[in-house]
């Protein structure tokens, strides 16, 4: 039966030829390899993370502080709060500022001035981290003299702000415009609009947007270098040199001791772990939020 | 609101004014010979960046070799080849590459991918490929070529979604007119859609680019840390964003830290240039012309 149906086209259009059959063939095969060979890594990753991760993690590395070189035992509980206490810095600074921004950009932005903006956020997200860090360093380490929890703060702020902006935008953008007007034809003013009916309706989106931010802004070494600069000690105040998880794992995986490798793969599973729940948070959210399609 | 607006065009303002500012000293002391001279002397004062944009340049065209082809295959297999239940997961593995922070890709490459590299890979390719003049030296694994390798796999994420996001655009009726034309799959895709999407994949590449050139953290734990310029992928070096990850909270001098200043600037000057030019190429395409593509 097979050999009818075939044959029939045949005498109209020619039979692929073998070459052309087989060059499909193969670069089917070339793209399915690319896939392998890009989640070979991926795997080995997060293979490697849990194997290292796993055993070093224990009661002590969550809540005690570094013991000095030498000694067995300790942990990165002053780094777990330290990056927490400077991520939240980031966020009281960011979050308004690029919400703002995105609110500014979806209601009032329909000129000149709102496509400036757009794009010097969209040049903003891509700035080389390292480069905001020594912005951080000039506008505050300069003036206070020494490394602070602020400095990192700001630098992770800076960093936050372009995707935030874009994403509140994108996400004020989906609210009908017929709420809007509906608003207006109840005599509300535009402010008043925005934020308790346009800004409302969006909250899940806009929430997304910070979460996203939050997320990559979490694991940044880079920018806090010289910033936060690190510390072996608990710190909470505002104007001191404050450790970060990113921040240690990297001090101790060029260090030349096994303990202290040991615990920057833990230190790793713990971050990884942070940021993978908090972006599948974001995906499951989405997902059921009003504006699954975005 | 219009001044929240301001505060992210303030921030670029304050970027580009801090920056100019800062690295001032060193700007008045080496002018354009900054770029060209190879000694970087902090105790004599003698700073000069080539080493660095040598470093930078080498590792990050080494990681667009590697990521390009694996990316675009990435990208081609997600829209055209595979199941639809495969789509999903796929695309969610390759944005799970993305959300991996540097240091931890460092971490890895430390511990797993330097002993592979020179275990096995150097070795080999010295014994194949060593009368190039590429890949001689002592197998360290701490290389250039790790650094490219690492490069490659954290910026794979970048380009194939981007790519996958251009492959979409292009329109079906494209497809279709192929196929009808008697057409095979791969004839298709390279024909129909690949040639169509050409300046939007060009504009993600450029944006994977882009990213490579500022990697710091990664990069630093892997490529050796030696401002020198060799031949051998095997030998160490030294890029821009390493160079003051590690030497910028340590500068001993005014004259130091301004010419660390001065490569934050280049590095943020070049990033700018390659990421607006990549937006520009992504926009053109996926704002509805993809026709303009062929001409």
């Amino acid at each position: 039966m097979p050999e009818t149906k075939k044959s029939a086209p045949n005498e109209i259009v020619p039979p692929i030829s073998l070459r052309r059959r087989c060059t499909d063939h193969f670069m089917t095969g070339v793209a399915v390899l690319t896939v392998v060979l890009v989640l070979v890594p991926l795997f080995a990753i997060f293979a490697y993370l849990v194997y290292r991760g796993v055993g070093s993690i224990n009661w002590a590395f969550l809540t005690q502080t570094p013991k000095p070189v030498g000694e067995a035992g300790g942990g990165m509980a002053n780094a777990i709060v330290g990056s927490a206490f400077i991520l939240a810095l980031a966020s009281i600074l960011g979050v308004p500022l690029g919400v703002g921004a995105g609110i500014y950009l979806a209601e009032y932005g329909r000129n000149r001035l709102g496509d400036v903006i757009r794009f010097t956020a969209d040049v903003l997200n891509g700035v080389p981290s390292i480069v905001i860090g020594i912005v951080a360093y000039s506008i505050v380490v300069l003036y206070q003299k020494h490394f602070s929890a602020l400095a990192g703060g700001v630098a992770l702020a800076i960093m936050m702000i372009p995707t935030i902006t874009r994403t509140t935008e994108e996400m004020l953008l989906l609210v009908p415009q017929a709420l809007r007007e509906a608003a207006y034809g109840l005599g509300i003013p535009r402010w008043r609009t925005t934020l308790s009916i346009t800004l409302r309706t969006a909250t899940s989106g806009v929430l997304t947007g910070i979460m996203l931010a939050f997320a990559r802004v979490a694991g940044e070494t880079a920018p806090l270098l010289f910033t936060a600069f690190g510390n072996q000690f608990w710190n909470l105040r505002v104007n001191q040199p404050t450790a970060a998880l990113p921040l240690q794992i990297f001090n101790y995986a060029i260090s030349p001791y096994d303990e202290w490798h040991r615990q920057a793969w833990a230190g790793a599973l713990v971050l990884i772990v942070l940021i993978v729940t908090a972006v599948a948070a974001v995906r499951l959210a989405v997902r059921r939020g009003t504006f699954g399609a975005a | 609101m219009l001044l929240c607006g301001l505060a992210v065009l303030g921030t670029l303002v304050l970027i580009v004014y801090e920056l100019v500012l800062r690295s001032g000293p060193s700007w008045h002391a080496f002018g354009f010979k900054f770029f060209a001279a190879r000694d970087w002397d902090p105790v004599n004062e003698k700073f000069g960046a080539l080493p660095f944009v040598y470093g930078t340049l080498v590792s990050s065209l080494l990681a667009l070799i590697i990521a390009v082809p694996l990316s675009i295959g990435v990208a081609v297999f997600t829209t055209e080849m595979c199941p639809p239940a495969l789509r999903g997961p796929l695309s969610f593995f390759v944005e799970l590459l993305a959300a991996i922070p540097s240091v931890v890709y460092g971490l890895w490459a430390i511990f797993v991918l330097v002993p592979i590299l020179s275990n096995y890979v150097q070795p080999f390719l010295s014994r194949t490929l060593g009368w190039t003049g590429f890949f001689t030296g002592a197998p360290y694994g701490i290389s250039m070529l790790a650094a490219g390798i690492i490069l490659a796999i954290m910026i794979v994420p970048i380009i194939s979604s981007i790519t996958r996001e251009v492959l979409m655009v292009v329109p079906q009726h494209q497809r279709e007119a192929a196929l009808a034309l008697g057409a095979t799959r791969w004839e298709m895709i390279r024909m129909g859609v690949l040639r169509n999407a050409r300046a939007g994949i060009m504009g993600g590449v450029i944006l994977g680019l882009g990213r490579a050139l500022g990697e710091t953290m990664a990069v630093t734990m892997v490529i050796g840390n030696r401002p020198e310029i060799a031949k051998s992928l095997f030998a160490p070096g030294y890029t821009m964003a390493s160079v003051l990850a590690n030497e910028f909270s340590e500068a001993t001098g005014d004259l130091n830290l301004a010419a660390l200043i001065e490569i934050g600037l280049a590095l943020f000057l070049v990033t700018i240039v390659v990421n607006a030019l990549a937006r520009l190429l992504v926009w053109t395409v996926t704002r509805g012309q993809p026709s303009r593509a062929n001409a």
